[in-house]
């Protein structure tokens, strides 16, 4: 009667570990012993508390020589699209302009603008058109780059762009209202920063 | 502080930053090609319901939705 009672508790403990996840609570504690040793004195039925540490891995330090690697994290509202990938540069359309990122490169924030990136990984060049957001660029030769919408370029439809191009061209000429104006100089540029991207 | 510096064009006529970067990504989504594009304005559908509470006691919910027929 009881044959298969060993294989199916085991069997029950095995699939709840793997489906259940810890709690916060269960996270190893990583703060330092003399604290959870005073901690311990003061409320000995409390477990100590869960510090930011504990969840997330600090930031590697700045390295005294530049790395030869740039670690990119480029992220949009939905996905991950590359996650600390380790690649020779990136290009990235600043407002200021076309922006080459290298390892070791200054500290800086930049506004992105609709325009290319391109992540330079040994010969192979991945190119994504970004429609806006923003990089931040770390003094340890890692960058975080957030972009609204991003997608591959050969993704996009060209004979779509000369039809929106047109179109916005048109608005921005019948358009009134300062609103109106700026809605359509944004079609104008975002178009036009496309088909520069698709033609060059 | 106000700054004194040039103001891009769209915050001169009164555009937020997050209006302007979702029309930037919005015009971008429709260029794509299909399937792409589907995917893409698929998953910036939105839809909720809302409904007003009178006398403690919740009124008829408004279904607001990008998808018709929802």
């Amino acid at each position: 009667m009881f044959r298969q009672a060993s294989r199916l508790v085991s069997r029950s403990i095995t699939a709840k570990s793997a489906t259940n996840r810890a709690f916060s609570t269960e996270v190893p504690s990583t703060i330092d012993s003399s604290f959870v040793e005073a901690w311990k004195k003061v409320a000995p039925n409390m477990d100590p508390p869960q510090t930011p540490s504990s969840f997330m891995k600090p930031r590697p330090s700045t390295a005294s020589s530049i790395p030869t690697k740039l670690t990119v994290n480029f992220v949009l509202p939905y996905a991950s699209e590359l996650s600390g990938k380790e690649v020779d540069m990136v290009i990235i359309p600043a407002t200021t302009g076309q922006m080459g990122v290298l390892p070791g490169h200054v500290p800086t924030i930049a506004e992105l603008k609709p325009g290319i990136m391109s992540v330079h990984e040994g010969t192979d060049i991945k190119k994504y058109f970004v429609s806006s957001g923003f990089a931040f660029l770390h003094a340890n030769s890692v960058a975080d780059i957030i972009a609204v919408e991003a997608v591959p370029l050969e993704n996009i439809d060209a004979s779509q762009v000369q039809k929106g191009l047109a179109e916005f061209t048109q608005k921005l000429a019948s358009a009134t209202t300062d609103l109106e104006k700026a809605e359509a100089q944004i079609g104008v540029e975002v178009h036009s920063a496309m088909n520069a991207a698709l033609s060059g | 502080m106000a700054s004194n510096a040039a103001v891009p064009f769209w915050r001169a006529a009164g555009m937020t930053y997050i209006t302007y970067s979702n029309i930037c990504a919005n015009l971008v989504r429709n260029c794509l090609k299909e399937p792409f594009k589907g995917e893409a304005l698929n998953r910036e559908k939105v839809h909720f319901s809302i409904s007003k509470w009178a006398d403690g006691k919740p009124e008829k919910p408004i279904l607001r939705s990008d998808t018709p027929g929802v």
